[in-house]
């Protein structure tokens, strides 16, 4: 049976399941396993892009010895100083020059060489080359610039625990090696897990309690669909994107002063909302202003491609900036939509990927003819508040069709959108990347190896776009989708999401990933359709305890066997602090604002000059808005934002790091936001007519948005009661004398001070911001 | 039981460092850093990572950092390298072949006239060394035979933003690691209440520039290498005091229920997270105890006072900035960042330019001789300069009492003191016009090279994978500049 599992396996995966079906289920970790047969793709490429490329590469001004080890052709040459031997012998290890370079010990022989940077391959390594030249050299292309298959959805044992395509291919590696997924999560801890991810929110009581009511056996998927209905979907969505098109509220460089981004933001916004397919989606932003009549809202969208920096500082030259606005477009082309590393052809050839420099400067071309200066304008008022081109959003647009944008005055509101000049500027190979040493005239083109670009399409962004959307270009789909998959599972199934390329990861499930991108393209690119796909599987649904035999086999979790628990990022940190507490206002988009922030920081470093010289704190209301609407200042950005690993929004980021600091510590213990938040649920629950375990419980479940145990509620109970004894009447009246929100008259002041030291404290518990 | 939880432990601080490397956050950039758990990573790197954090690679000169960085450019021709020649040209033109191709910023491309103009300010000779020093900084002549003047450093930006940028993180576009942060990710903290790498701000009199937190920003290494801002208001480092009405024991009774509490989940799920997340919390309680500490100056000798001068007793000068980096760096913190603003003069240089070295002169010195009076010298590298030199020539009109200097790239003064290098030397040499460098020209990358030189670190093996790249500190290029070693 095994046996022909086996088979069948080889069969419908071919060399992908290569790299996996050597498995014995005694071996003490997934990663160190030799396979039978070799994969180029999966065992051999990661080695040789690793410790050879950087001379025996795709570069050809840094390559030695004229050998290229990235195409079969160069390495089955004879060697160029010796033509009696061989790089590569296919069958024959021991007559092949490369297994002698990298097995032997003599240091003027070995490779990589003993001077370069480049660390020598593991026995592990050496081993696996051994047995792929023993097994024929073969050589395959990139995985990733071979367009995805439809994967037959394989078989697996336990039928019942699969919810839909995703589950099959998930079990059917962990029962390869002997793995069973964990249970499903509880439903409290389900439903902060799928409406922290859906809506960036915690659930309500409300919704906790009707949740946990629903006994139907489709209970989950209402929830799931009520929640991407919410208004807050759109939001949560939008945050990503937000990372990836670098948006911020000011201009950057060194005077950074104010910009009016933010109506391209709304329109994100209600993008997601209103479920616009990711083709539509991406082709209006990045050539909304050449479709035919375009509308306003196709306008708006091409802000995307102008969130770059833009200088205001006086003494620059025009042409230099100009260069890198366009610079910025070309690499978050390639980063946010191709997933790969295009910027390191800027200056010269690819080192590892298949790139090169003039196909770099032809995607550039696109992106090149846009009526723009590099210095428009210096500091000023208003009209600096975009940059040319640009369009107004005048009262009459918001009532109609851009409706969505919150515009809360009457003023005039400009964008900074994309529109070319009636000519075509020429585009030239830039020599070592600068902005003024031309090299060879260009033409609007896109890197071969991805996919060449048809010359039926029209050479603009236009014509870009259809190139990104023809199926048969192998990155768009995978992209986004493995992008989507990190932003619920916590890593993509390709870990660097920002590198598809011959340095990057390796997809752990790469036909579900082929799977789920073909899948994604033949339902209309429908993002939500992906979406409630990932988050309604069982292999989402699964509890996120560790468990001992995991920590062996899979401690990385690779194999997806346990569900997602990551600490939540940012800006949701804050949303869940103000809406526990009650006080979150759930305004939609408008312009963004400044809530709390220590003194000083925006004082100390500024050139002095524009309206983000000084800090000014908004009140009422707006100090309650969500985290995605606090004003980013490019060179200060927010500190609360800073601290949890928010993206500076200098370039586009794909993937936000994720870490533990002392820093992190002391903002929840003392931010004025937390400790406000704290106070007003605390003076809240003291309103209410109930038992004090009832009131901590309250505060418990609309925070960690679950029922305390019997030893939680102990410990918290015992802790309000200890401090309704040791607090004075004057150190209550300091703690409960932060934020702005008013206290109420008739408020015992020491038992509210308990009560907000209570609630603090479940604000600081590690589930409490972390996704369960 | 026990044995079983214990190997569980275990494998899930494997999984821990494994899991951090894996999401190329590497071990490498937590192992030893300021602000981490000893014990969770005390198995150093693993095999995948290219450079084994927290050791040097050879035997280090120098331990700790202090980098004064006059933000804005201050003027070489007013400081540090005299040139007699330019007083004697006084309004006439800058010959074309002097120039030469170089590019000029948009403030002056468009002049019509370059008129050279000779230092406002006398020079006089100080020391054994001889070392040629304007009058503005007489305290730094005292110390000239304790320092390293650089005369031929030059960069490649010519604005402001790009230029601070370079120097700061050896890339001119952003994003990357500032050095700092280089530094603390390749040696560690030496005191675990404080972090290896922090900032320090002030203010000049003259026009100023601002600074940036991008420019102490971790890039792509772990946060806990993010420089972390120390400042003179009430909160030293951001967050740190309690509200008021919480006290020491009010806060250690709660950090108790906290780990409690913590406990309870990390029993159900075995995250290593959790545990991690509880000893962050620790050690944010210590730094709450060690910051006040450091920040705390009543406790200085009157000498000590008298040295700086009495600026370090007002929180936010330059010369109190300069005592605190002197204690922070004593207690072991590897890189302390100091900016101070308003070097930009464009115009009414000779006046703003007073004001400045007023501002630095004195405590400027006063670091290095208090360095080296508690034996410190030797293992701190102090570092004085800022981003760019200015032009010979006048921006503007030019009266001999008002006028300004635009931005220079191609050769500017910077000085170094302790840490291995050489004492009482001038390294490299301008031409007579102080516009190009005509001996041992030191490039940025040179310079980055240098100073982890010092530290022990050889610049080409502190590398860190991201995004399929392995990234130094001097992106491809930079010599250690031998010459000013001792």
């Amino acid at each position: 049976m095994r046996r022909k599992l086996y088979l069948l396996w080889i069969l419908c995966a071919g060399c992908i399941a290569a790299m996996f079906n050597a498995c014995s289920n005694t071996a003490s970790n997934i990663e160190d396993q030799t396979p039978d047969t070799i994969s180029y793709n999966f065992n051999i490429r990661p080695i040789l892009s690793d410790k050879c490329y950087k001379c025996h590469g795709p570069d050809a001004s840094k390559r030695q010895a004229n050998l290229r080890l990235d195409m079969p052709e160069s390495a089955f040459k004879a060697l160029k100083d010796n033509p009696n031997a061989h790089v590569l012998v296919p069958g024959s290890p021991d007559l092949s020059e490369l297994f002698r370079r990298i097995s032997t010990s003599d240091t003027s022989e070995m490779m990589p060489p003993a001077n370069s940077n480049l660390k020598r391959l593991t026995p592990h390594e050496v081993d696996l080359i051994k047995k792929w030249i023993k097994q024929g050299a073969k050589y395959e292309k990139h995985w990733a610039f071979v367009a995805p298959k439809l994967w037959p959805v394989p078989e697996v044992k336990d039928k019942d625990w699969v919810k839909n395509p995703i589950d099959n291919f998930i079990l059917h590696k962990q029962e390869q090696y002997g793995l069973k997924p964990n249970p499903e999560a509880d439903k409290e801890h389900l439903l902060k897990r799928v409406s922290l991810d859906l809506t960036g929110l915690p659930p309500t009581i409300e919704m906790q309690d009707k949740f946990l009511a629903d006994k139907s056996p489709d209970a989950y998927n209402k929830i799931v669909d009520e929640l991407m209905k919410s208004p807050a979907y759109g939001e949560k969505m939008a945050l990503h994107w937000m990372d990836v098109a670098r948006y911020a509220d000011s201009h950057g460089y060194q005077d950074d002063n104010y910009r009016t981004q933010w109506p391209w933001r709304d329109w994100v916004i209600h993008a997601y909302n209103t479920n616009v397919p990711y083709d539509k989606f991406i082709s209006w932003q990045l050539a909304g202003d050449l479709m035919p009549n375009p509308t306003k809202e196709q306008l708006l969208a091409t802000g995307f491609n102008r969130n770059h920096k833009i200088t205001e500082e006086g003494g620059v030259i025009d042409e230099e900036y100009r260069v890198a606005y366009v610079t910025d477009r070309t690499n978050t082309f390639g980063k946010a939509l191709l997933g790969v590393t295009l910027e390191c052809a800027h200056c010269h050839d690819h080192k590892f990927d298949p790139f090169s420099q003039k196909e770099y400067y032809q995607v550039f071309s696109f992106f090149n003819s846009v009526k723009e200066a590099g210095l428009q304008s210096t500091v000023g008022g208003p009209e600096t508040y975009a940059k040319r081109p640009m369009m107004q959003v005048t009262n009459d647009d918001v009532k109609g069709i851009l409706n969505f944008i919150n515009k809360q005055d009457t003023g005039k509101l400009i964008v900074s959108i994309m529109g070319d000049s009636d000519a075509y500027r020429k585009t030239y190979i830039l020599k070592r990347g600068n902005y003024d040493s031309h090299g060879d005239e260009v033409e609007p083109g896109t890197p071969k190896a991805i996919l060449p670009f048809d010359n039926r399409l029209p050479k603009n962004r236009l014509g870009l776009s259809e190139w990104l959307f023809d199926k048969r270009n192998p990155l768009t789909a995978r992209v986004f989708v493995n992008q989507t998959w990190q932003e619920l599972f916590g890593k993509g199934i390709l870990k660097s999401s920002g590198d598809f390329g011959m340095q990057g990861d390796l997809p752990s499930h790469p036909e579900l990933l082929d799977w789920l991108s073909v899948d994604f393209m033949n339902h209309g690119w429908d993002m939500k359709r992906l979406v409630k796909q990932m988050v309604t599987s069982a292999t989402y649904r699964q509890s996120a305890v560790i468990t001992k035999d995991k920590v062996k086999l899979d401690p990385d979790n690779a194999l997806l066997s346990r569900g997602p628990r990551y600490r939540l990022p940012a800006e949701l940190v804050r949303d869940l602090v103000l809406a526990s507490s009650g006080l979150l206002n759930k305004t939609i988009g408008g312009p963004s604002v400044n809530p709390y922030q220590p003194p000083g920081l925006w004082e100390n470093a500024t050139s002095g000059r524009g309206i983000l010289a000084s800090y000014k704190q908004v009140h009422g209301p707006d100090l309650y808005r969500r985290g995605m609407y606090t004003l980013i200042k490019r060179t200060v950005p927010p500190v609360e934002m800073a601290i949890f690993d928010a993206s500076n929004r200098d370039q586009c980021e794909v993937k936000r790091l994720r870490t533990n600091t002392p820093l992190q510590a002391l903002l929840m213990e003392n931010d004025p936001t937390v400790l406000e938040a704290a106070r007003v649920l605390a003076a809240k629950l003291l309103k209410d007519n109930s038992q004090t375990k009832d009131k901590i419980t309250k505060a418990f479940r609309l925070i960690m948005s679950r029922l305390p145990n019997e030893q939680e509620m102990a410990i918290l109970n015992g802790y309000y009661a200890d401090q309704l004894k040791s607090l004075s009447k004057k150190d209550a009246q300091k703690v409960i004398s932060v934020g702005e929100y008013p206290i109420p008259q008739d408020i015992d002041k020491v038992m509210l001070a308990a009560m907000m030291k209570t609630v603090d404290t479940i604000y600081n518990l590690e589930e409490a911001i972390t996704k369960t | 039981m026990t044995m079983e939880k214990d190997e569980l432990e275990h494998r899930l601080n494997i999984n821990r460092r494994k899991f951090l490397s894996k999401l190329s956050l590497g071990i490498g950039s937590i192992a030893l850093g300021s602000l981490l758990i000893p014990d969770l990573f005390s198995g150093g790197a693993d095999a995948d990572s290219d450079f084994i954090a927290g050791l040097p690679n050879f035997a280090p000169k120098a331990k700790r950092i202090i980098y004064l960085f006059q933000d804005g450019a201050p003027s070489q021709l007013e400081s540090f390298d005299y040139k007699p020649k330019l007083r004697e040209m006084m309004g006439q033109e800058l010959p074309a072949s002097v120039r030469g191709s170089q590019i000029l910023t948009g403030m002056t491309a468009q002049q019509k006239s370059f008129p050279l103009i000779g230092s406002y300010y006398d020079f006089k000779q100080y020391g054994e060394s001889r070392t040629w020093i304007s009058d503005l900084f007489p305290h730094i002549g005292g110390i000239a035979d304790d320092i390293c003047m650089i005369n031929s450093i030059y960069t490649e930006a010519i604005n402001h933003d790009p230029a601070l940028t370079f120097f700061q993180t050896g890339a001119q576009q952003g994003n990357r690691p500032s050095m700092g942060s280089w530094v603390s990710y390749g040696l560690g903290s030496e005191n675990k209440n404080l972090p290896a790498f922090t900032v320090l701000l002030s203010k000049g009199k003259g026009n100023g520039q601002g600074v940036y937190s991008k420019l102490w920003s971790n890039g792509f290494l772990d946060s806990i290498h993010q420089g972390v801002q120390f400042s003179s208001s009430e909160n030293p480092v951001l967050y740190l005091n309690d509200q008021p009405g919480i006290d020491r024991r009010d806060r250690r009774k709660m950090l108790d229920k906290l780990a409690e509490l913590n406990d309870i989940s990390y029993k159900e799920f075995n995250d290593p997270e959790i545990s991690a997340k509880v000893q962050q919390y620790e050690m944010a309680y210590r730094m709450q105890a060690a910051v006040p500490e450091i920040m705390d100056v009543s406790k200085e000798s009157d000498d000590i006072v008298k040295m700086y001068g009495p600026d370090c007793l007002v929180p936010g000068t330059y010369a109190a900035n300069c005592l605190l980096a002197r204690k922070l760096s004593e207690s072991g913190v590897r890189f302390v960042q100091l900016y101070h603003q308003g070097w930009d003069q464009h115009s009414n240089l000779p006046m703003e330019m007073a004001g400045q070295a007023k501002d630095v002169d004195q405590a400027s010195a006063a670091l290095v001789t208090d360095l080296k009076q508690r034996g410190l010298l030797d293992e701190t590298l102090v570092i004085w300069g800022g981003e760019f030199g200015r032009t010979n020539f006048s921006q503007g009109k030019l009266e001999k009492a008002n006028y300004g200097r635009d931005h220079h790239p191609r050769c500017f003064s910077i000085w170094m003191a302790g840490g291995g290098i050489k004492p009482g030397i001038v390294y490299g040499q301008s031409d007579e016009f102080g516009y190009n460098i005509v001996k041992d020209p030191v490039h940025v990358h040179d310079f980055h090279a240098t100073i982890l030189n010092q530290l022990g670190l050889d610049h080409t093996k502190l590398t860190f994978k991201s995004q399929g790249r392995r990234y130094r500190l001097t992106d491809v290029a930079g010599n250690v500049v031998k010459g000013i070693i001792a």
